[in-house]
């Protein structure tokens, strides 16, 4: 039994139904035992919260206060609404900023169908930028011998940072300087083949939303990514059991936990 | 958790400038790797910042070999510790002058001489980041020096950093010459109103030697903390209710409801004084700070004793040397005396000051993002819930007030609560500092009790220089008024009501020969540059705020423009995580609603 079961359950309101919710558990994990919908990017079950792509954000109380269903704890009798007219606006203006932030070409990307940007610009109703495209130029890190890194399709979720620095243990990634000039990058700006910390496991990979981290060699629309290993990995070792998961789509995706002596 | 480090090491010069902030910690060694385990190591990750800054102010920029030397003593992951060394203005990771003048172009300076300044500094130095005999220069966000325009800060490599104003500046022979090596003393401290009855938070500035604790106390300091002594902190805590003190760092939120939340909690918890003051406009604290520090000193020794902190961490904005070093001298001198430490005063409880210096970030003084800093991470804000009177500094219960409400609490336990709460009107208590600069024929901290209208108060300041065409309130995160605003009293409810907030007290009225469209232009560009970037709303929103209102300033404004920026407005306005990206389209708005620009 997990902790959460443990805990009591309090009534709380979610789009006009009544539901029963664990006191200290996310809105967004309520809402997806309840089946109810809301769009994620950054957040991924397995890692700790970021709460910065903003999509998840739902109506709270009274006044219709905008909260992050990842990051917002439910509390008694919390009235919440998962959608309305400007819930469905915030999110297709935020995904429309992503998408005229970067270069974000489906047809020629190696995540074309396996994309998350992607499944959400068509839940979202994304059909058109209005807003000019930067175009942002940034060489391809193809040091790496498995992996590559393509900047330019990159969204900041930092899920790879968190995957890295708190599954794997290695931190190999952080973001540098700040705003519109942020980006990702290994150790101190090396070039990824260098960044001595690298396991090359590939979790960074498995759980990137985007065709930003890749698999080297992979051609147009062959990228599968993985990212249900972040909550298999974190919940194998909260438990303490290491059984075996079935092949990533791929066949190539981490297998098992850390390595021994791994935190 | 296993860290990797590269072998790149420190110049002695540089160990030696990190051994002064990081005590080293044995950590378990193995050949090039440091197992993670050291709980002493870790424990101090909040030194991260001091020893950066203190590379950057040494050295002039943060090599590789030192950035891995502290990490390998704090047993940071170089990815992190090079995230958060990036993220600062004022820290460098390669290298660059070592002399460097930062030159503000913000709206208080750029339309009134810095342009001119700018122009001549870069026909000398050539341009922006290049090194002419080690000096150089770059463009800076409002110093906080705006009652003295055109300003620059002057970060100098193994000398003493260093602010000159106005004419010292317009005069480039004599601002090149500061950089080069000049020791420049900081001017007396004055107010326009010093000697005039009635003044409260201003009442010692320019009288005080603030470098004396004597002279303090022949002030009638001391005397707030005996009276706070007699009430206990419960006492004090009502005496503050009773006041009904809003804060006075902009959300105008209620002291004593903060205080309350945090006295019920256990140990430890954390006093805050957020001094990062770098709202565009913005220079109260500064005055307060250089003016009077063992005064702030004594009005957080009474928050902390009636709030039960032993710590308090006082956050000063980087780009005040002046302050800095006040504060400083003033908390040492202060523990020296007793005032500070296991056995205040005598009465039985402890309490410290720890300083902290800013890096040049001004979304570090939103509260979090303070937090963040301080424990050593990039300052990028939290998500609230959980507030910090729960979940705060180190995750701990804490208190974070701004200057200006600290000082009003020395008067309030002095002549109780009720008697504070007799001025001004029934929401707004007690007096506020405005920060009066722009077309004003007499610059500088205003003091006024809390219903005088902006009309009145441009004429206490000699009246607006020029044909009034707007004035900027609140600051870049405020709004745009009028001569149809004159009449508004400078109140929380009565601004409120008319959909205009106070913000941090900014008063800049420009002149009807100013170009608003670059005043307005430079408001976007100042939050394009200061946003953290973690949400997306924000970090898209301010790029693309920019180059839409620059479009449309430069086309012959289309009103397709107006669309785009209103749609980034409401995805700001409404979905950022912090107050900076909440805001970052008010004062825009309010320049296109009026049609100004
Ligand atoms: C972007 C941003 C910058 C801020 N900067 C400051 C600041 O420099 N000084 C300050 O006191 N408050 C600042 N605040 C407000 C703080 O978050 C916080 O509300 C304040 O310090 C609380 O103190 P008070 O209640 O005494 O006003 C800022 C807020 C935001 C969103
Ligand atoms: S609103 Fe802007 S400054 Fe605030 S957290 Fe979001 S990106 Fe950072
Ligand atoms: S110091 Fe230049 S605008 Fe404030």
């Amino acid at each position: 039994m997990s902790r959460a079961q443990a805990r009591a359950t309090v009534p709380v309101t979610i789009d006009g139904r009544q539901v029963k919710a664990v006191d200290g558990e996310r809105i967004l994990d309520l809402a997806r035992r309840e089946g109810v919908p809301i769009p994620t990017l950054c957040d991924l079950e397995g890692l700790s919260v970021h709460g910065g792509c903003r999509l998840c954000l739902v109506e709270v109380g009274e006044g219709a206060r905008l909260h992050p269903a990842c990051g917002t704890e439910i509390s008694e009798d919390q009235q919440i609404r998962t959608d309305s007219p400007t819930l469905r606006d915030h999110r297709r203006r935020i995904v429309e900023l992503l998408f005229a932030e970067g270069n974000h070409v489906c047809s020629v990307c190696v995540s074309n169908g396996s994309c998350e940007l992607q499944t959400l610009a068509t839940e979202t109703g994304v059909d058109h930028i209005h807003y000019e495209l930067e175009h942002p130029r940034h060489d391809v890190d193809a040091s790496h011998p498995l992996f590559s890194l393509d900047r330019e399709r990159c969204v900041l979720c930092t899920r790879c940072v968190r995957v890295c620095d708190e599954i794997e243990g290695a931190a190999v990634w952080d973001i540098t300087q700040r705003g519109g000039e942020s980006r990702l990058v290994a150790e101190m700006d090396v070039p990824w083949g260098e960044a001595t910390s690298c396991t090359s496991c590939g979790k960074c990979v498995q759980v990137c939303p985007t065709g930003a981290l890749s698999r080297r060699g992979s051609a147009t629309g062959e990228m599968r990514h993985d990212p249900q290993i972040a909550a298999f990995l974190a919940r194998a070792r909260e438990h303490g059991e290491w059984i075996d998961r079935p092949p990533a789509p791929n066949g190539d995706g981490p297998r098992s936990g850390p390595k021994a002596g791994g935190s | 958790m296993d860290l990797r480090f590269t072998d790149a090491e420190p110049t002695a010069q540089e160990r030696d400038l990190i051994e002064a902030t990081v005590p080293r910690v044995e950590v378990v060694e193995h050949p090039g790797r440091v197992v993670r385990g050291g709980h002493d190591a870790r424990s101090q990750r909040h030194l991260l910042l001091p020893a950066l800054a203190a590379v950057q102010a040494g050295i002039g920029h943060v090599s590789e070999g030192a950035l891995m030397e502290i990490c390998r003593r704090l047993t940071v992951p170089p990815a992190e510790a090079y995230g958060v060394a990036s993220f600062y203005a004022l820290i460098s990771t390669e290298p660059r002058p070592p002399r460097i003048a930062h030159l503000c172009d913000d709206v208080g300076c750029g339309p009134f001489g810095a342009d001119e300044v700018i122009a001549e500094v870069q026909r000398r130095l050539g341009p922006a980041g290049a090194s002419t005999d080690g000096s150089g220069w770059a463009r800076s966000p409002c110093l906080g020096q705006c009652d003295r325009a055109p300003a620059a800060y002057l970060q100098r490599a193994g000398q003493e950093d260093a602010v000159v104003a106005g004419a010292d500046v317009s005069d480039v022979d004599h601002l090149v010459a500061a950089l080069d090596d000049h020791p420049v003393t900081a001017p007396a401290v004055t107010v326009p109103q010093q000697g005039e009855p009635g003044l409260r938070l201003l009442a010692r500035i320019g009288s005080v030697d603030p470098t004396s604790l004597v002279d303090h106390r022949v002030h009638g300091g001391g005397e707030a903390l005996r009276r706070a002594l007699e009430l206990g902190p419960d006492g004090v805590r009502a005496e503050v209710a009773t006041a009904n003190l809003r804060g006075r760092g902009g959300a105008a939120f209620p002291t004593a409801v903060k205080w309350d939340a945090v006295a019920a909690h256990d140990d430890p918890k954390y006093l805050i004084c957020n001094a990062d003051e770098s709202e565009p406009g913005t220079f109260k604290d500064r005055v307060l700070l250089e003016g009077d520090p063992y005064r702030l000193l004594e009005a957080m020794t009474i928050a902390a004793y009636a709030t039960g902190c032993r710590i308090g961490y006082l956050y000063v904005r980087g780009e005040y040397p002046v302050a800095t070093r006040r504060l400083a001298d003033a908390i040492a001198t202060s523990r020296q005396a007793g005032l500070l430490g296991d056995d205040v005063a005598g009465a039985g409880f402890a309490f410290d000051v720890e300083l902290r210096r800013g890096q040049g970030a001004y979304i570090c003084g939103e509260e979090t993002a303070l937090m963040e800093s301080i424990e050593g991470h990039r300052g990028e804000p939290r998500n609230k819930p959980p507030f910090p009177t729960d979940t705060g500094l180190f995750g701990r219960p804490t208190v974070v007030n701004n200057v200006e409400t600290l000082l009003n609490v020395t008067d309030i336990v002095l002549e109780g609560g009720q008697a504070f709460a007799e001025l001004g009107t029934r929401d707004s208590t007690g007096t506020r500092l405005f920060c009066l600069s722009g077309a004003i024929a007499v610059p500088g901290v205003y003091e006024v009790t809390y219903g005088e209208t902006l009309g009145a108060l441009l004429e206490r300041a000699g009246g607006v220089t020029g044909e009034l065409a707007a004035v900027l309130l609140g600051g870049a995160a405020g709004s745009f008024v009028t001569a149809e605003h004159l009449d508004v009293p400078l109140t929380f409810e009565a601004t409120r009501e008319r959909g205009l907030a106070l913000g941090s007290g900014v008063v800049m009225p420009f002149d009807a020969g100013t170009d608003l469209g670059r005043v307005v232009a430079r408001i976007a560009a100042f939050f394009r540059d200061e946003t953290c970037g973690q949400c997306v709303p924000c970090r898209v929103g301010v790029v693309r705020q920019e180059e839409a209102l620059v479009r449309y300033l430069s086309n012959g404004r289309e009103t397709v423009e107006l669309e785009l920026l209103g749609d980034i407005d409401r995805a700001m306005t409404d979905a950022s995580i912090c107050g900076l990206g909440q805001t970052a389209a008010s004062a825009v708005r309010s320049a296109i609603a009026q049609r100004l620009v």
